[in-house]
């Protein structure tokens, strides 16, 4: 079984109907590691050590965090600023992340209509996301499409259940054997067909 | 004069009141104020007290027995007997030399040889209720300067013992001896052939051990169970009482066997609660034994033969202080600290009112030698504490720049200079950051031991009063760029803080503040820099309690660093409107008045939620009513 790190990064955490319910769904689930970034570092002050002995001992490196002004809270990126160190990370003998897998889960206030060329937002989600993908890419990490719950503040409770849902199913598929082949051709891991099923 | 026992406390209370404070506002040791007191209300300038002062003497040598048994508990028995060295060697050494000296000084005056032993004895003994209220009052216990003097003056309580045991040997007329005298009449010993009251004495000191383990502490235990808190005080005195009367029965110092039993007791939770409430009595019964010393100086003696006794005076202290010089130097003292000592211990001990005393009836003293003396002894004491502060303020401060001169400048001189007052728990914590950066701070500190250390250590370090601008200019004031003011004492950081702003106005001052009282007074002083000490650290405490209850530690972060603005501006507004409320006499009253503004300031201001970004239940609640519409 694959472990999981899941790197969460929200400062107003108490205030998020989404998020809240997103990893309480996630966060006690066998070999997976929840890891709470503004809870641990209030003040920012990373300890990157500690990070990154964490980072060894797991296979898959979740992003997960609300999509803020198109990208990250500021604590994810001084996190991937601090941790992700040059002759550790990449660069010469910087091989301690390679081979393995990394992925954003982010929770977006906008729908999925409005991140398009044509919608108010005129690029999507994906193009968005190309510096998290190129950090992957030069870490030597796998890079999956995002598993984005969109348009969070018209969602009903219901509705918002169903994402919770899939993005437990999720979790369960990432732990098992999984080729990356599977994922071929998707914008989104919300609409490959494991999780449609439901 | 003097009718009721009402009205001689009224004239000792009323005395050391208006005395004690007036010397301390003159910035002087307290003794002085009280030695003062006594002289005003004695025999010759007021005539309040008369004959009776000796008795009164004799009831508040007490205080010097409750000294004792407080230092006692501040020693645990495994450091007394380290200091056993330090015991007998300082002490034997001084009580030698210095009755060597003295007998052959009053035996090339032509006095009889039996005389000259017995004054040469008188003359060795020091002040413990002088010398170490004094060390007390400064804060300097700890140094080496400190426990030398303690040493000295404990191997003195344990000789006076033997000196006391002596003096009916030299006396010709054998009746006499049983006469009377108040030290012997009670005296178990006497009867006793001398290897028996060795035994008693050894006998004594191990009944005080084995009371303080399996009796003292146990009643103690009973005692703290009632809750009743007036029996404390009860026992504290009945445990000081007890070894009193047991070491007076066998003839040994009642301070001695104070000593010794404070020393037992140090180990057991009850050290404080003892320290507490025996500490204001002690001062208290010190305050009337100084007082009684005061009005003794019988100054008819004194007219008869002016020159003989300012004579005997100016000898015996310059020859007590050369024998504690050389004791200070022969035991590796640093020259500080060996002033200190020369100068603290140089005058005679309430000891030489027994000795003297007894001499007397024994016949081995006439009646205008012993009135001499008696006034010699009560002069230097009075005189130890004006020599100290002359010594303080005028040789110690010329000697703490020439030892820092010594050390090179330029590694300081190179980058911004910063001066660190204060190098106790909070300054030492600023000083260890700063240094983590290399940046070198200069310190000033009272306490010469910490002194010490810090120069091993290799910081540049001043030793002294940094109320004093010559010491803040050789350590460079001139071309500092920013003072630390780390001191405990907020009268005293009031006291630098305006001085520096005066004179050298292009310091930075970076101030520390016990609290927000003495924040607004800073304020109003014009200072910027304010550090309080109760605002973070109480925020910190505050945070983490939240956070245990559940709450997200960032918007803790964020919101204490709210607080501490919002608290940062009102105590400038406060400020101004508490320098208008200046006369409000009782402190506590006028914080209470204080605490109460603020409540109803954060009443009025409510829970507040600063941060509005992403938060998505207000989103959410404003898209519902634009879709609503």
């Amino acid at each position: 079984m694959k472990k999981i790190l899941v790197l969460f990064s929200h400062p107003k955490f108490e205030k998020s109907r989404a998020n809240t319910m997103l990893v309480d769904r996630i966060k006690d689930v066998e070999g997976v590691t929840f890891h709470d970034l503004y809870e641990r570092y209030p003040d920012f002050h990373i300890d990157v050590p500690a990070e990154k002995e964490l980072l060894n001992q797991h296979d898959i490196i979740i992003w997960h965090h609300p999509f803020y002004w198109y990208s990250c809270p500021p604590l994810m990126k001084q996190w991937i600023d601090m941790v992700l160190e040059f002759g550790w990370a990449y660069g010469p003998n910087g091989n301690a992340l390679q081979a393995k897998t990394c992925l954003n889960v982010i929770t977006t206030g906008g729908s999925r209509d409005v991140y398009c060329s044509e919608g108010t937002n005129s690029f999507t989600v994906n193009q968005f996301l190309r510096p998290f993908e190129q950090t992957a890419n030069l870490c030597g990490m796998a890079y999956l499409p995002p598993f984005a719950v969109m348009g969070t503040h018209k969602l009903s409770d219901e509705e918002l259940a169903l994402h919770v849902d899939q993005y437990g199913t999720l979790i369960t598929l990432l732990q098992q054997d999984f080729s990356l082949k599977d994922f071929n051709g998707y914008f989104f891991l919300n609409d490959i067909p494991q999780l449609q099923a439901q | 004069m003097t009718g009721s026992i009402l009205f001689q406390a009224i004239i000792f209370l009323a005395g050391a009141i208006i005395c004690v404070s007036i010397a301390k506002r003159l910035g002087l040791s307290s003794v002085i104020g009280y030695l003062l007191a006594g002289v005003l209300i004695g025999p010759y300038v007021l005539g309040f007290i008369g004959e009776e002062g000796d008795d009164i003497l004799h009831f508040a040598e007490f205080g010097v027995v409750v000294m004792l048994f407080l230092i006692g508990l501040e020693i645990e028995p495994k450091n007394f007997w380290n200091m056993r060295k330090t015991i007998l060697g300082m002490g034997g050494l001084q009580v030698a030399g210095t009755m060597l000296l003295s007998y052959f000084l009053f035996l090339m005056l032509g006095f009889d040889w039996e005389v000259c032993l017995v004054i040469s004895m008188a003359v060795a003994l020091s002040s413990t209720a002088i010398a170490l209220q004094t060390i007390k009052e400064k804060g300097l216990m700890d140094t080496t300067f400190g426990t030398s003097s303690f040493s000295i003056l404990l191997f003195q309580d344990i000789i006076v013992i033997f000196m006391l045991g002596a003096l009916p040997l030299l006396s010709n007329l054998e009746s006499i001896a049983s006469a009377d005298s108040h030290a012997e009449t009670s005296n178990l010993l006497d009867s006793l052939p001398i290897g028996f009251q060795t035994l008693a004495i050894i006998l004594s000191v191990v009944i005080i051990i084995f009371a303080g383990r399996y009796l003292i502490v146990p009643m103690l235990r009973k005692v703290a169970k009632t809750g009743v808190r007036e029996l404390l005080i009860a026992s504290a005195f009945l445990i000081v009482f007890g070894i009193s009367f047991l070491m007076e029965y066998v003839g040994l110092s009642p301070a001695l066997g104070a000593f010794l039993g404070g020393v037992v007791l140090s180990n057991s939770e009850f050290k404080h609660e003892l320290e507490s409430t025996l500490e204001p009595f002690k001062n208290l019964l010190l305050g009337l034994f100084f007082m009684a010393v005061g009005a003794s100086i019988n100054f008819i003696v004194i007219a008869k033969s002016p020159l003989t006794i300012g004579g005997l005076l100016l000898a015996i202290i310059v020859l007590k202080a050369i024998v504690l010089f050389i004791t200070g130097h022969i035991f590796k003292l640093k020259l500080d600290q060996k002033l200190l000592l020369t100068f603290g211990l140089a005058q005679i001990g309430e000891f030489a009112f027994v000795l003297l005393s007894f001499a007397f009836n024994l016949n081995i003293l006439s009646q205008d030698q012993m009135d001499m003396m008696l006034v010699i002894t009560a002069l230097t004491m009075s005189l130890t504490p004006i020599i100290s502060m002359i010594n303080e303020r005028l040789i110690l401060p010329k000697m703490g720049t020439k030892e820092s001169v010594k050390r090179p400048m330029d590694h300081i001189a190179k980058s911004q200079k910063i001066i660190l007052l204060g190098f106790g728990h909070f300054g030492s914590t600023i000083g260890r950051f700063l240094r983590s950066h290399g940046v070198e701070a200069t310190i000033l500190d009272q306490d010469s031991n910490r002194v010490d250390f810090l120069r091993k250590m290799g910081f540049e370090v001043y030793y002294g009063d940094a109320t004093r601008i010559d010491l803040l200019e050789s350590a460079g004031i001139a071309e500092a760029k920013i003072l630390i003011c780390a001191i405990d004492n907020p009268s005293v950081t009031k006291e630098i803080t305006k001085l520096v702003k005066e004179k050298f106005p292009h310091v930075e001052l970076m101030i520390r503040a016990k609290n927000r009282d003495d924040a607004y007074d800073l304020i109003n002083l014009g200072m910027e820099n304010i550090y309080r000490e109760s605002l973070d650290t109480s925020l910190n405490l505050a945070k983490d309690v939240l956070s245990k209850m559940g709450f997200r530690k960032y918007t803790l972060t964020r919101q204490v660093q709210n607080f501490i603005k919002y608290d940062e501006n009102s105590l400038r507004r406060l400020a101004r409107e508490s320098k208008r409320d200046e006369n409000y006499i009782f402190k506590a009253r006028k914080e209470i008045e204080e605490q109460e503004k603020l409540l109803n300031e954060d009443f009025k201001r409510g829970v507040v939620d600063y941060d509005k970004h992403w938060d998505s239940e207000e989103i959410r609640k404003a898209l519902e009513k634009t879709n609503n519409k």
